[in-house]
Parts: structure tokens; C-alpha cells; sequence
């Protein structure tokens, strides 16, 4: 594995944040009260966190990047590696804790075996941000059975959530060229194997929140290869705005 | 994964780390905090290893700057780098420091399974910094920044900060 595919290996993980982290951001004020609102916006601050620490090591990696600021905010949409799920949009609270509870199963898991990579800065960012995402997935978790075991309209609009994102699941454990090749050096995770564990934990989960676990066959896919929702779009252009105008604008 | 060593930093650095404080909490040094992991002279260029608390802590790169401001006032040049291995612990706080900590309206945290118990509400065991009393009850995971969470005392009713545990 070279150093610039070594890049985008560290540039597809941290996408995940980047959009994840954008959306919660757009809640900063509108939460549903105060305590959600500055919890997404904690755990959005988290994942921009970790996605700095990812995006300077790609940037030193592929001299193609003249930056952090250029990874993030100069790709086109094509060229964000990003899993369809967390480009969702924040139809309504359930989505938001839907959304939040089915990324942060699967992040805790990768973040486990990413901390053992033979990459010494990808396992001292994992090493970090597992502490983190501890708190993402007790804050998740506890929203869900509070919403699935709460009231008849809380519960439909949970189900609800679960229902229409649990296409997007299965995405997360797509290995690409690039994934295979981390999984060859010894630097990356083997998603195939974290799918069992991941599916136990959520149906745990979903049944201790009284919810159903859907029954489907149909996943839809293509994030992964830069192929995005309609939603993107839009994420993007506000996400890019600042740097579109103003570029290399600093703090 | 180790997380007990001790940092090293030379003596004739301490004072001048000692006035930098914490920009949230501001009655915190930065060496009360436990973020600075080595502080060495070489060469007359003073190099600093920082370690951020939380990932996307905004006070990282205030600190980085404000350390570096006090240097050039004694004088010295100085040079801040992140580290995140090993990742900063909670236990790297000082004692002195979680004591200005509770005296500032800020419960410090507590050891991991009783900062597990209080979160999860099976037990009282946050003091209210108030009042001392443990009859206090958790309103949110999250308060004002990453590191803390919502207290909420139930003998003298006033809100208040947790800082979570961290290991
Ligand atoms: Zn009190």
C-alpha cells in the first residue's frame, strides 16, 4: 500500500465524520431542548475532532492536499468516500438518534480493532476517540429505548426512523479495493467481520427499546464509491460555502 | 496501553507553564490539567508536547497559542506539538487542581466505576460543589462543553458541571 492509497484509506474513514458531524451541527440551536442540543452538538464536536486528526495525517501522506482545509472542504461530491447513512437528513428527532445510534454501534466497533493498527497515528487517533464515541453510544442508546419504550407516538416515530435508515446499514461492512489493501499492511479494519457483532448489539438494543427489527433484504449502496443520495448535495454546499467564497479563508 | 507515566518537564519551565491557564477554567493551569506530557530547553528553543483532552476540544489551539505567549514574554521561543498517544486520562489531573476545580462550582470526576454508577443514575455519588451534598441527580450527559455533564443538586436545587472521568 503506497502512501497516497494510505491517504485515502484515512481520508474514507474520517468522511464518515465530516458529514456526520455536519448534520448534527446544522441542530446547534434547534434542538429539540437544551440538553439534546448541546449534547448532538458535543458529539458533533467530537467527530470534527477526530476528523481533523485524520484529514492532517492525510494531508501529510498525498502531497495532492495542500491541507487539512483542503481535504475537507475542496472535493467534489463524487469524491467523498462517505457511507450513505450519515448523509441522512434530519427528517425528525427520531431520524437523529435513529441515525446517531446505528453509526455509533458500528464506529465503537471499528474504533476497537483500529486501535491495534500497525499504523503508530491511526491507532493513537483510535486510541483517542474510542473514549469519545463511548459516551456517542450511551447518549444514543438511551434516547432509542427512552423513544421505543416511551409513548404510542414515540415509539411509531422510532420505528419509523429505524425503519427507513436500516437500508443503509449493511454499507458499513462493504470492503473496498482500498479496505482490503489496509486489511493486507496490517493497517486496517476487516469490516466483514465486525457485521455479526454489529447486528447482535443492535437487535439487543432494539428489543430492550421494545422496537421491531426489520426484516429486509434490500440495502442500498454507493457511498463508498463517491455515489451519494440527493441529500448530499445540498449537505455539501453549505459544508463548502465558507471556503467556496472566501478562499483559503483561516480563523 | 499506558497511561501513568510521568511528563517530563524540566524544572526552570514549570513557573512560566504554571500562568497559563485553562481557557474554560481559567482557575486551572495548564499543569493542573495534566495536558502537557513534556516541557524540554533545547538549543534555546523550549519544546512542548501537548496533549488535547478531547479531540475536538476548541481550547486546544487557544492553549497551544497562550503557551507559547508566555514563552516569548520571558524571552523564549517555543515550539507546541499535539500528541494523542498515549490519550490524556482524567488521572492526569492534580490533585491541587481538582480541588481549585470543586472550589470553582465544577464536581471533579470520580474514579471510573463510580463515575459509571452516577452516570447511568444507579447511584448518588456527584457532590454537589454547592453545598456537599451527594443528593444530586444527572440532567444531561452533556453540558457545557464535551468534558462535562449536567448536575442537578436535590438539597439546595442549584445546577452545576460534572467533569466526567476519562480513562
Ligand atoms: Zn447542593
Amino acid at each position: 500500500m503506497d502512501s497516497k492509497q494510505r491517504s485515502n484509506y484515512v481520508t474514507s474513514i474520517a468522511d464518515n465524520h465530516l458529514i456526520l458531524g455536519q448534520r448534527l451541527g446544522e441542530l446547534c440551536g434547534h434542538g429539540p431542548n437544551l440538553e439534546t442540543d448541546i449534547a448532538l452538538t458535543n458529539i458533533a464536536l467530537d467527530l470534527f475532532g477526530q476528523t481533523r486528526s485524520y484529514y492532517q495525517y492525510a494531508a501529510q501522506l498525498d502531497d495532492a492536499f495542500a491541507s487539512e482545509d483542503a481535504v475537507a472542504f475542496l472535493r467534489k461530491e463524487h469524491e467523498y468516500h462517505n457511507v450513505l447513512l450519515v448523509e441522512q437528513p434530519n427528517t425528525h428527532f427520531g431520524f437523529v438518534i435513529g441515525r446517531q445510534f446505528l453509526f455509533d454501534a458500528y464506529h465503537l466497533l471499528l474504533l476497537e480493532q483500529l486501535q491495534y493498527s500497525a499504523d503508530a497515528t491511526l491507532a493513537a487517533i483510535a486510541q483517542k476517540a474510542i473514549k469519545e464515541v463511548r459516551y456517542h453510544q450511551r447518549f444514543s442508546s438511551d434516547w432509542l429505548k427512552r423513544l421505543g419504550d416511551g409513548t404510542e407516538k414515540s415509539r411509531k416515530k422510532m420505528q419509523e426512523a429505524i425503519d427507513a435508515l436500516w437500508r443503509y446499514t449493511d454499507e458499513l461492512f462493504e470492503m473496498t479495493p482500498i479496505d482490503q489493501l489496509a486489511v493486507d499492511a496490517g493497517i486496517g479494519v476487516d469490516l466483514h467481520a465486525l457485521r455479526p457483532m454489529y447486528y447482535q448489539k443492535i437487535s439487543e438494543v432494539l428489543e430492550e427499546a421494545t422496537l421491531v427489527l426489520p426484516e429486509t433484504n434490500y440495502f442500498q449502496k454507493g457511498g463508498k464509491q463517491g455515489r451519494h443520495t440527493e441529500h448530499m448535495g445540498y449537505l455539501l454546499a453549505d459544508l463548502q460555502y465558507m471556503q467556496r467564497t472566501y478562499p483559503n479563508m483561516d480563523w | 496501553m499506558t497511561t501513568t507515566e510521568k511528563p517530563n518537564i524540566q524544572e526552570h519551565l514549570v513557573s512560566i507553564l504554571e500562568s497559563v491557564a485553562d481557557p474554560e477554567i481559567p482557575v486551572l493551569s495548564v499543569l493542573d490539567l495534566g495536558v502537557i506530557r513534556e516541557a524540554v530547553e533545547v538549543e534555546g528553543m523550549v519544546q512542548i508536547k501537548l496533549s488535547p483532552t478531547y479531540s475536538g476540544c476548541p481550547a486546544t489551539d487557544m492553549m497551544a497559542s497562550d503557551i507559547k505567549a508566555a514563552f516569548a514574554q520571558k524571552g523564549k521561543k517555543a515550539r507546541v506539538d499535539l500528541v494523542l498517544a498515549p490519550a490524556w486520562t482524567t488521572d492526569w489531573m492534580s490533585e491541587k487542581g481538582k480541588q481549585k476545580m470543586e472550589a470553582y462550582g465544577i464536581a471533579p470526576p470520580l474514579e471510573p466505576l463510580a463515575d459509571k454508577e452516577a452516570l447511568l443514575g444507579n447511584q448518588k455519588l456527584v457532590k454537589c460543589p454547592q453545598c456537599g451534598s451527594t443528593n444530586t441527580h444527572l440532567v444531561s450527559q452533556f453540558g457545557a462543553t464535551a468534558c462535562k455533564a449536567l448536575f442537578q443538586c436535590d438539597n439546595c436545587q442549584e445546577p452545576f458541571d460534572y467533569f466526567k472521568c476519562l480513562k
